[in-house]
């Protein structure tokens, strides 16, 4: 993106922010100094708790509840933003300064049109008349390539889908001519070819109006795309800042060396299994809620030792076919084979036995580890009741299963999940399904939730795991770095359907299913030139 | 009493609160061990002076007979006595010393308030639990059941029930129990839906966990602070009904002494200027006060909401 | 907008089922009467021969579901039957007073409603302040206290010597409107104070729900004024919840009046059903029951009605 004009919009220096814990207030941002040019885009990336959105809140003037600016100096375009009244504040705000959100579903009011809250903006703040304004929203969200963009406004937020919002919304945010807009991981909830044509769009119009632009992610291959420089930030502070180029050829620090290497973790590929029977065989399963059919005739087979991976977007039905191999949704038709005999449908009426045998770790380890149990009781508990583990015999079993994740027993045994990081909690998930000790483990989305760097923890535990208890993995996951991060074969749905499946090795070779094709071809790759060129030839491709 | 020195009385009040919160707030912060003066300090000073005044019912109602100077129904002068010094809050309408009578029924009326509330729980939040656990049938039946009888505004309710059974203090625990206990179903099972739906809820079924341990282990642990927090509540609730029964004349019966009806009996005085008849009634209010106060407390720190 | 219709359908449809629920279940009071309702009217000097006269004049030797059905019937021509206390017609004794009840409920409510949503969306705007603190702990005081209390204490301070107002509502047949409000202030001053708290801090708790929404940091993030943060953005999301308290207090007020009729001697519904339910006199208190039941089901439906009508999720479908 250009940077014609060298002048400078925005400076911090020695920005700190801090928080409410409990009594004490605990500095989140420690001293971190940001210089932004007039129409240069700024990424700002960093894991969960680096302080990203807090400094962008803070371009604003803003802090939220629970939080205060408590020391440095914020000047945007000669105003002192700290000095500055409530009310010069918001005069700024949404006029000269403007903010996009992550979820623009949650963040469009739910009882207003979406064209009277573009025009509330530029109406309040004086610089359009309502009239004027409904006509330029129309404008701008045909540039934002919105379908229907004479009509689509006076829509309510939640008859419009979740890729169109976020256009929707970066359109409001445009509505004054901002100077510069804030954009917090604006693409983070969208699945992948959604996110591009958002990031096309945004891209798009930031040159147009040649606006500053803050952007805040946690994935560096789609910062690349947008950014003219990137700061990288860990727990408040800054490790370096660097234009995109130079940053992702040579970064200098070893954090951000490490964040670069997360996805070269790579496993061998075991070769496919024909001949033995299958330890879970999938057999032309429909099933669905009420009337609608939300798995179509799915058939996959599971083999010992082997990872299977499920890929597809939101609403493709990866997790309603763990729901259905579980048995918490007995399907209409087909059935599921374990070791080649027929499960009943309802898993109330399995035998304890087939229970134990497949076992499940859940996406969110927040929501599934019951919060008031200890950790001794949350992982005995399987043991005790598959395998009648008593006393002593429970305890060193209990303490064993510690010591695989990676936790040490004498120190966690009796800890509460609140007093774990999100991925210790998604051990303990591990080792409660290990305490069954199952041929087979549903992994749900278990990496999605965590940073790449715990992910990628979590990742190789699973895999050393697999080699060591020949386990079978069924592993459902929208994200196609962790595909070939841990699969050996790959099946790929799409609305319910199976829309390819083989080795993972041949999945990621053409020739492709056009689905795959364009699934595998819109993952944002670190090639700063990536978007320009996908759409170049997408364009070609007509 | 003019407008001036009511709002007199008014600051007066506020002013007590005040001293009485801050000074049990101290205190209470200085004896206890590290993790519960944590706690305590969180506590707004209404909240500390509920808990003081909580207290002082509970030793009052405990220590009853040694603290009245005379028995509950014993008739001990002429009707209507002024405040002297035998009689410190004077005579009843029949003659009975006021000052014990007011002791006595904080026993009689919170005891009484309590084990409904008691009552009422246990039937409610079994009730939801197993509803919102075991789903279909069970629960579509109970729930349906509880929306009918919500449909009848409870204290109608409950004067119907009185009217059928006739009024005791038995019948009148069971009546307001049974019409209670609605209310706590619907909270516990609404509390317990919330939780049936966590994943760690589903592993635990998925693991073949029965019914008892789902409840016992997983379910309850993680629906017991809003339910304590309800319980206060309720506890407000009962304890104002049964009080409004009593004042009706259709509650607690003479002569067990207690707040409501001792407010109904002596009301005449009112019109001759005596404020006694408004002590009992002050300590019923009073009472809920301390309650709803430490109430509100808890569940602003269980909702965790920083406004 | 057709399913809303239907879903309001649906909703009118339970409502006349629950109606028809609680209309069985108040007859069967009469059925749980421990021993014979024919033995209660006569009292128990009374020979059995009188005892079967009445029974047969009173249905009561016919089977359960045919004197439920007549009973049904002549409820719905307005005929509740007759006072066992001193033979006069229910409905009569009922129409008399329903309108003096529901009259004293109005007033109270067209103070109490502004009064409590103007209070609540202020300790939302101002919330933590001073302002927020004070009328949120004066809320949860006049919430606890008894009505009779707050009753009592409004007399002594208002009504008792070289005081303003009535403590005694025993007005005549037909007052002027001036004179009703003069003589039913205390009471429905009473029943404001006891509704209003509830509502305050309900609407309060529902507009400060919303402002942790990311659509409200937008808004603020937009430059809007706090004012108009509530009022425009936060406002419109809590309408349901606010409908829904709002129906709860009305509904409390018209069944609540039972006390502070009883304190104000005010001749409404209330004090009829009190002095019914000592006599044991069933007629009335079951009539008197079904209408306070019938009030409480039509203010909880309109409720709901108005609750989805204000969504517009379910008004503009996909």
């Amino acid at each position: 993106m250009s940077t014609d004009s060298k002048e400078v919009l925005l400076t911090m220096k020695d920005l700190r922010i801090e928080g409410r814990a409990d009594e004490a207030w605990l500095e989140i941002v420690k001293g971190v100094d940001l210089t932004l040019h007039r129409g240069e885009v700024l990424g700002l990336i960093g894991e969960s708790g680096a302080g990203k959105s807090t400094i962008g809140l803070a371009a604003m003037g803003f802090a939220r509840d629970g939080c205060r600016i408590s020391g440095g100096e914020i000047m945007f375009d000669g105003i002192d933003m700290r000095a500055s009244s409530e009310s010069e504040l918001r005069s700024l705000r949404g006029r000269r300064i403007a903010y996009v959100a992550q979820s623009a579903a949650a963040s469009f009011n739910p009882a207003h049109k979406l064209i009277d809250q573009y025009s509330e903006a530029p109406v309040q703040h004086g610089v359009m008349a309502r009239s004027e304004a409904e006509g330029d929203a129309t404008d701008l969200y045909r540039r934002m390539q919105l379908p229907n963009p004479d009509e689509i406004g006076f829509r309510y937020p939640h008859q419009v889908s979740g890729g169109q919002l976020q256009r929707a919304m970066t359109a409001m945010a445009m509505a004054c001519r901002p100077d510069l807009i804030i954009f917090d991981e604006p693409t983070t909830a969208l699945d992948v070819t959604t996110q591009i044509e958002v990031l096309a769009a945004i891209r798009n119009i930031v040159e147009q109006f040649n606006t500053a632009a803050i952007y805040i992610t946690h994935d560096l291959a789609v910062v690349a795309q947008m950014a003219d420089k990137i700061k990288v930030l860990l727990k408040g502070e800054e490790v370096e800042e660097a234009d995109t180029p130079t940053m992702l050829s040579a970064p200098k620090e070893d954090y951000t060396k490490s964040l670069w290497a997360v996805r070269s973790h790579m496993r061998e590929e075991q070769p496919p299994v024909r001949d033995s029977t299958p330890i879970v065989a999938v057999r032309n399963v429909t099933a669905g809620y009420g009337p609608i059919d939300v798995l179509k005739d799915v058939s996959f087979d599971i083999h010992q030792r082997r990872t299977v991976a499920v890929v597809g977007e939101s609403g493709s039905g990866k997790s309603t076919t763990a729901r259905v191999i579980t048995g918490l949704l007995p399907p209409r038709r087909g059935e599921v084979l374990f070791n080649g005999e027929a499960l009943p449908a309802d898993y109330r009426k399995r035998s304890r036995e087939q229970l134990r045998h497949a076992q499940m770790i859940y996406q969110m380890a927040d929501t599934a580890l019951n919060p008031k149990l200890r950790l001794r009781e949350l992982i005995g508990r399987p043991a005790q009741m598959y395998l009648g583990l008593q006393g002593k015999q429970l305890e060193d079993r209990i303490r064993n299963l510690l010591d695989l994740i990676e936790l040490e027993p004498d120190d966690y045994i009796d800890r509460l999940p609140s007093e774990l990081s999100g991925g210790q909690k998604q051990r303990i998930g591990i080792a409660r399904a290990l305490a069954a000790e199952p041929q087979f483990i549903i992994c749900d989305e278990v990496t999605s939730a965590l940073d790449q760097l715990v992910a990628e923890g979590i990742l190789k535990l699973l895999d050393k795991l697999q080699t060591e208890f020949d386990l079978a993995y069924m592993f459902i996951t929208h994200d196609l770095a962790t595909v070939r991060a841990i699969a050996d074969e790959v099946v790929v749905m799409k609305e319910g359907m199976v829309v390819e499946q083989g080795p993972k090795s041949e999945m990621f070779q053409p020739p492709h299913d056009p689905y795959t094709e364009l699934l595998l071809s819109s993952v944002p790759e670190m090639d700063p030139n990536w978007l320009t060129e996908l759409l170049e030839k997408r364009a070609a491709a007509g | 009493m003019g407008f001036l020195t009511g709002l007199a009385w008014l600051v007066a009040i506020v002013i007590g609160v005040i001293a009485i919160g801050w000074t049990f707030r101290a205190f209470t912060v200085a004896i206890s061990p590290k993790p519960l003066a944590k706690e305590l300090r969180t506590a707004p000073l209404t909240a500390s002076f509920g808990m003081v005044i909580i207290l002082i019912y509970i030793i009052v109602a405990i220590f009853a007979p040694a603290i009245a100077p005379f028995s509950e129904t014993e008739i001990v002068g002429r009707e209507y006595e002024p405040w002297d010094d035998t009689f410190l809050l004077g005579t009843d309408n029949l003659g009975r010393d006021m000052l014990s009578r007011l002791i006595y029924a904080a026993r009689n009326t919170v005891g009484i308030a309590f084990i409904t509330t008691a009552l009422a729980f246990i039937l409610g939040s079994v009730a939801g639990l197993l509803a919102a656990t075991v789903g279909g049938w069970i629960d579509q039946l109970l729930s349906r059941a509880v929306d009918v009888l919500m449909a009848i505004p409870a204290l109608i309710f409950a004067l119907l029930l009185l009217t059928i059974v006739g009024t005791s203090i038995i019948n009148m625990i069971l009546v307001i129990a049974l019409i209670d206990s609605t209310r706590v179903f619907r909270l516990a099972r609404a509390v317990a839906m919330n939780i049936v739906v966590m994943d760690y809820v589903e592993a635990a079924k998925l693991r073949g966990e029965g019914l008892w341990r789902l409840i016992s282990r997983e379910i309850l642990p993680n629906a017991l602070a809003p339910l304590v927090a309800e319980f206060g509540l309720r506890f407000c609730f009962v304890f104002l009904t049964i009080s409004a029964l009593s004042f009706l004349g259709l509650g607690i019966q003479p002569p067990t002494a207690d707040w409501g009806s001792m407010v109904r009996d002596n009301a005449t005085l009112m019109t001759f200027g005596d404020i006694t008849p408004l002590l009992p009634a002050g300590a019923i209010a009073l009472l809920t006060v301390c309650v709803n106060w430490v109430v509100d407390w808890q569940l602003h720190r269980a909702s965790g909401l920083k406004e | 907008m057709a399913h809303v219709w239907g879903m309001i359908l649906k909703r009118l449809a339970l409502g006349v089922v629950t109606l028809f629920v609680v209309s069985i279940l108040i007859f069967m009071a009469t059925e749980l009467l421990p021993g014979d309702f024919a033995q209660e009217i006569l009292g128990q000097s009374a020979t059995p021969e009188t005892v079967k006269a009445l029974r047969e004049q009173l249905g009561l030797d016919q089977p359960l579901l045919t004197r439920y059905l007549s009973w049904l019937g002549d409820i719905l021509r307005g005929d509740l039957g007759n006072s066992l206390a001193n033979g006069n017609s229910v409905s009569e004794l009922i129409g008399k007073r329903l309108g003096n009840t529901l009259y004293l409920a109005l007033y109270a409510a067209a103070i109490a409603v502004p009064l409590s949503l103007t209070l609540g969306i202020l300790a939302a705007l101002y919330r933590n302040t001073f302002f927020d603190r004070f009328a949120n702990a004066a809320a949860l005081t006049s919430i606890s206290f008894p009505e009779f209390f707050v009753a009592y204490i409004l007399i002594f301070w208002l009504a008792g010597a070289g005081g303003i107002f009535p403590s005694m509502s025993n007005f005549r047949t037909d007052p002027t409107l001036s004179e009703f409000l003069y003589r039913a202030f205390l009471p429905a001053l009473t029943l404001t104070l006891v509704v209003t708290a509830h509502m305050m801090r309900m609407t309060r708790a529902a507009i400060i729900n919303l402002l942790a929404s990311p659509y409200i940091e937008m808004a603020r993030l937009k430059g809007m004024s706090p004012i108009r943060v509530i009022v425009k953005h936060a406002l419109p999301n809590a309408l349901a919840p606010i409908i829904n308290v709002i129906a709860l207090n009305l509904a409390y007020l018209i069944t609540g009046v039972v006390v502070v009729e009883v304190v104000f001697v005010y001749p409404g519904l209330g004090q009829l059903m009190v002095d019914s339910v000592s006599a044991r006199d069933m007629p009335v208190v079951q009539g008197v029951a079904l209408v306070f039941a019938g009030a409480y089901v039509l203010l909880n439906l309109t409720a709901d009605v108005l609750a989805t009508l204000s969504n517009p999720r379910l008004v503009h479908g996909r």
